[in-house]
């Protein structure tokens, strides 16, 4: 399994509205491009989403997803070699408006050499109290399939769940705020097929050995979300947010953002920071102290303890607008261009690659650069 | 014992869209009122193939996942 997959929260939001039930998402169309650039990996590749309204009450999307991944990261380069991968993805779904009711269907297919998954969600959101409140149900099955491409005959199945809640209230005439819950439950095999676990060895000449990670079959997580976003007194708007997650895992986490929209004539700025802490598993160990010493144990540093940082900085630009235009039957195009810069701190992850004695080797620490182009075509 | 709860909190989210429907409740903040917030720059999601695609980024860098409204498939690579 090159790519681990989350494939079950799917692409519930690119197929979601804007969070308001009465109303049916603007037709549009977006042509994106992403690059991923950091800690020796590099995944690029195109995503393309199509949606159009069919009358008054019905709405389709569509959309088609690249990964091409070239990978040489710490876990690849200390316990593998280099490796190069493609994975697509592409999703159909449906919005049905009906009244004040809006309900949605989705199907997920994504596909990779050794690892496929697929995904059926459902929700549907209810406009009330004047529309000032809309409540929103969703359930999601998804049903993996993880192989190995060293093994021909390695097949193994991961189920998931997930239920959703979603409250968007209107508080003031410059006040929005949202609150979800969302709780996500995984059956079956849940560890990296290829990813080792490193435990002390004293008959190594570096003092330590590698064996298969082994995970739990089974994860529940529970994630509340609230957001509130401000329009200042001038044309501008800020944004809060936090979530509280916590899992059958042990790991604790706390995520908060600050958002600041700008617009300036035919241009938007946006700049963001994010902050995100967490607990480890309990069954993470950086250095095991013998080989099977835990019922489970795994080494994946995204379940050690861990802090980011990410500093976003976003710029878009409304190349057409809809108070008349010769492009036929488009109204609005825009194009827009963003920068993630990402910066995780690892508590319990040692870099190796420093090829220091156990006990002095540095933490590792992770800076990634995210980029996004896309274009946005409104009919 | 989780799903159970789920189920409750779901239940009672549903008998309360039912009650909504009892009587009328007077919206505090009128249609005419709500030009700031029909204003592209407070769209939660003004570009979901964007947030969709950043999401799934953090999903596959931190062990957290959802409560965001929003959530990416994609690759968490190694």
């Amino acid at each position: 399994m090159i790519l681990r997959r989350l494939s079950f929260t799917v692409l519930l939001l690119a197929l979601s509205s804007n969070g308001f039930a009465g109303v049916l998402p603007e037709d549009r169309a977006d042509v994106l491009y992403h690059l991923y650039d950091g800690g020796g990996v590099e995944i690029d590749g195109p995503s393309i989403l199509v949606r159009k309204k069919v009358g008054k009450s019905l709405s389709f999307v569509g959309n088609y997803y690249v990964d091409m991944v070239s990978s040489a990261s710490i876990d690849v380069i200390t316990t593998a070699s280099p490796y190069t991968e493609e994975r697509k993805q592409w999703s159909l779904g449906m919005d049905y408006l009906r009244g004040n009711t809006t309900m949605r269907v989705n199907y997920v297919s994504s596909e990779e050499s050794d690892y496929d998954a697929e995904t059926v969600s459902f929700s549907v959101s209810q406009d009330m109290f004047g529309d000032l409140t809309t409540l929103t149900l969703g359930y999601a099955l998804g049903d993996d399939l993880v192989r190995r491409s060293d093994d021909p005959s390695f097949e193994r199945d991961l189920d998931k769940q997930i239920y959703s809640v979603g409250l968007t209230q209107i508080l003031t005439k410059n006040l929005i705020s949202t609150l979800n819950f969302e709780t996500i439950t995984d059956e079956g095999y849940l560890n990296n097929p290829y990813r080792s676990v490193r435990y002390f060895d004293l008959s190594s000449a570096v003092g330590y050995s590698f064996e298969p990670e082994l995970y739990p079959n089974t994860r529940t997580s529970n994630a509340l979300g609230i957001r509130a976003r401000y329009f200042l007194p001038y044309r501008a708007a800020i944004e809060g947010e936090y979530r509280f997650f916590t899992d059958t895992w042990d790991i604790v986490g706390h995520t908060v953002s600050l958002t600041y929209i700008h617009p300036w004539g035919d241009w938007t700025f946006t700049g963001k920071l994010r902050y995100h802490d967490q607990t480890g598993a309990h069954f993470y160990s950086d250095l095991f102290s013998r080989s099977e010493a835990t019922n489970f144990r795994g080494r994946d540093k995204e379940l050690s303890a861990l802090q980011s940082y990410t500093f976003k900085l976003q710029a878009a630009y409304e190349f057409l607008s809809d108070d008349g235009n010769d492009w036929g039957f488009l109204k609005k195009g825009k194009v827009t261009a963003s920068l993630n810069m990402l910066h995780v701190d690892y508590d319990e992850f040692s870099d190796m690659t420093a090829l220091q004695p156990i006990g002095s080797e540095p933490l590792y620490q992770l800076d990634a650069d995210i980029f996004q182009i896309f274009f946005s075509f409104f009919y | 014992m989780k799903h159970r709860s789920t189920g409750r909190i779901l239940l009672a989210l549903l008998v309360l869209m039912g009650l909504s429907a009892c009587g009328p409740i007077e919206p505090w903040v009128k249609p005419y009122e709500r030009d700031k917030l029909a204003d592209p720059i407070m769209a939660l999601d003004a570009d979901s193939v964007s947030t969709a695609y950043i999401q799934h980024v953090y999903e596959a860098r931190e062990g957290a996942r959802g409560g965001e409204g929003a959530a990416g498939g994609g690759c968490g690579c190694n």
